[in-house]
């Protein structure tokens, strides 16, 4: 019916879980301050959002209907808490720096969302794909914003200075520039969006 | 904004007064503050109005061609955008800031929603306050007039941290002898402009004099010697204020459009500058205050629509719901 390809693929533009789907904004405007922090994150919900998919897909005949959702919340809260673990003993700075925004990946709309749109329904080659797709497509959009944010931010991209005689947009940084970004990104892409159809 | 102005049911007056005319006439009225805002800081303010002013101007005709509207450049919204922006900045700042600033009260401020009437916000306080959450330390370094690259303190800063400030003489407020931004020092200035407008209709007393009244109400009597001791004419002349009520606060698009509702509106805005200058963190408060009460227009506007002739409070009512 579907093919792995077109699942892996969907998830980077035409489906892109931030620009597209609108989803998980809040890790997105919360974290999106630094390229480092950005990567972080992506690699966390992508890391959750393919174990969950692959479990959920294998179980979805063994789950309910009626309490479907809980069942999802518990498969995904035992991936955030192996990747909060790991998170701690391995780069405990990075950990610091997402903070809250690390445990909060249980309810994150994209993991969430895509259990219950996707791998509830599909097969868990295909959700495995849909995955990757998904966290490639999140992780893009966040390394775009952050990337954005910390160059006007704090004149830095990876922590390392850009342009000399620089003076950062302090707000930029701050969770107001982030709305703002991240509402110009989207009115930008779907302009794009309009100009194909 | 006057009688003729108010949306109503037919029938209604054709008149002569266009958005372009008001809009330049409004601009001129400004023109005086402006003078005295360059006699007392010197050319360097004259190079902050300057750019501002062809920054607006330049953006709004290239966004226009970008979004493939008609380029309107010269109706002078554009200009008295640059213009008030310049005029709440101080003179001593670098060149780029009023170009940025401009930039996004243009863009962000006005032409993001659908360009003249359709902002929600006033964009130059839109443009000010984005400058001033990004560059704070170029916001507010003030020079002292006469003296060139001496900082001093604005009168409002002076007496947050003295409690007093008493080295200001009303005449020195009036005619803005002290430090401060471009275009809202010298109040005497501001007035002629003020009263140009009155004459002219283009602005009614409900804003600006609600506004006046309520903040010298609060600040005499939340005084700094206890209740009614407070310097009410002291807060009246400093700061943004007398520019804020008359030019900024009375913007038609986004003020409220019955005279009900911009009493509300001119209260609010005093309401909120009051508090901001007596316990707030800022010494200064005029353009946090009136983008709040923007944000709040369009509620004040459904409360206070004029009865439709001709039916009772309560059809009206319904059917305004």
């Amino acid at each position: 019916m579907s093919n792995p390809v077109r699942e892996f693929t969907k998830g980077i533009i035409k489906e892109n879980p931030t620009f597209v789907l609108a989803l998980g904004l809040c890790p997105t405007l919360a974290v999106s301050v630094s390229v480092i922090n950005g990567i972080g994150m992506s690699v966390a919900a992508t890391f959750v959002l393919l174990g969950s998919n692959i479990i959920i897909a294998l179980i979805k005949n063994l789950i309910p209907e009626r309490i479907r959702i809980p069942c999802y919340i518990v498969v995904i809260a035992t991936f955030v808490t192996i990747i909060e673990l790991l998170m701690k003993a391995y780069s405990p700075a990075l950990n610091r720096a997402l903070g809250i925004y690390v445990p909060l990946i249980v309810v994150n709309c994209i993991v969430l969302g895509r259990a219950e749109a996707f791998a509830s329904k599909n097969s868990v080659l295909n959700s495995i794909f849909d995955a990757l797709g998904m966290g490639i497509g999140f992780g893009l959009a966040l390394v775009l914003i952050s990337a954005i944010r910390e160059l006007l931010g704090s004149g830095k991209i990876l922590g390392i200075t850009m342009f000399k005689g620089f003076e950062p947009m302090f707000a930029i940084g701050m969770p107001s520039g982030a709305l703002l970004v991240i509402g110009l990104l989207l009115a930008f892409f779907n302009l794009l969006k309009k100009d194909k159809v | 904004m006057t009688d003729r102005l108010i949306v109503a049911v037919s029938p209604h007056i054709h008149n002569k007064e266009s958005v372009r005319k008001i809009m330049w006439l409004v601009s001129l009225s400004l023109v005086p503050a402006g003078a005295a805002g360059v006699i007392i800081f010197g050319w360097s303010a004259f190079w902050v109005i300057f750019w501002a002013v062809i920054t607006a101007v330049v953006a709004e005709g290239i966004l226009q061609l970008l979004t493939k509207k008609k380029v309107a450049i010269l109706d002078g919204s554009a200009v008295l955008t640059g213009l008030l922006l310049a005029y709440n900045l101080p003179s001593n700042v670098p060149f780029w800031l009023p170009i940025v600033g401009s930039f996004f009260a243009i863009a962000i401020g006005k032409q993001v929603f659908g360009g003249l009437g359709q902002n929600i916000f006033n964009p130059a306080l839109t443009g000010r306050v984005f400058l001033m959450a990004c560059w704070p330390k170029y916001m507010t370094t003030f020079v002292n007039p006469g003296y060139d690259a001496i900082t001093g303190a604005t009168p409002l800063a002076v007496l947050r941290h003295a409690k007093m400030a008493t080295q200001f003489s009303y005449w020195d407020l009036l005619i803005g002898r002290h430090g401060g931004c471009i275009g809202e020092v010298c109040i005497l200035a501001l007035l002629i402009g003020a009263a140009f407008l009155f004459v002219r209709k283009y602005i009614s007393w409900h804003i600006p004099i609600t506004y006046i009244l309520t903040v010298g109400l609060l600040t005499f009597i939340f005084g700094p010697n206890g209740y009614f001791s407070g310097d009410w004419m002291f807060h009246i002349l400093t700061g943004g204020l007398i520019l804020g009520a008359f030019f900024m606060a009375t913007d038609y698009v986004t003020s409220p459009l019955t005279y009900k509702g911009q009493i509300i509106f001119g209260t609010g805005c005093g309401v909120i500058t009051a508090v901001i200058r007596l316990w707030g963190g800022y010494p200064e408060g005029v353009s946090y205050a009136i983008l709040m009460m923007n944000a709040a227009t369009p509620i004040i506007d459904r409360f206070t629509k004029n009865r439709i002739y001709g039916t009772n409070r309560n059809s009206s009512r319904r059917a305004i719901s």
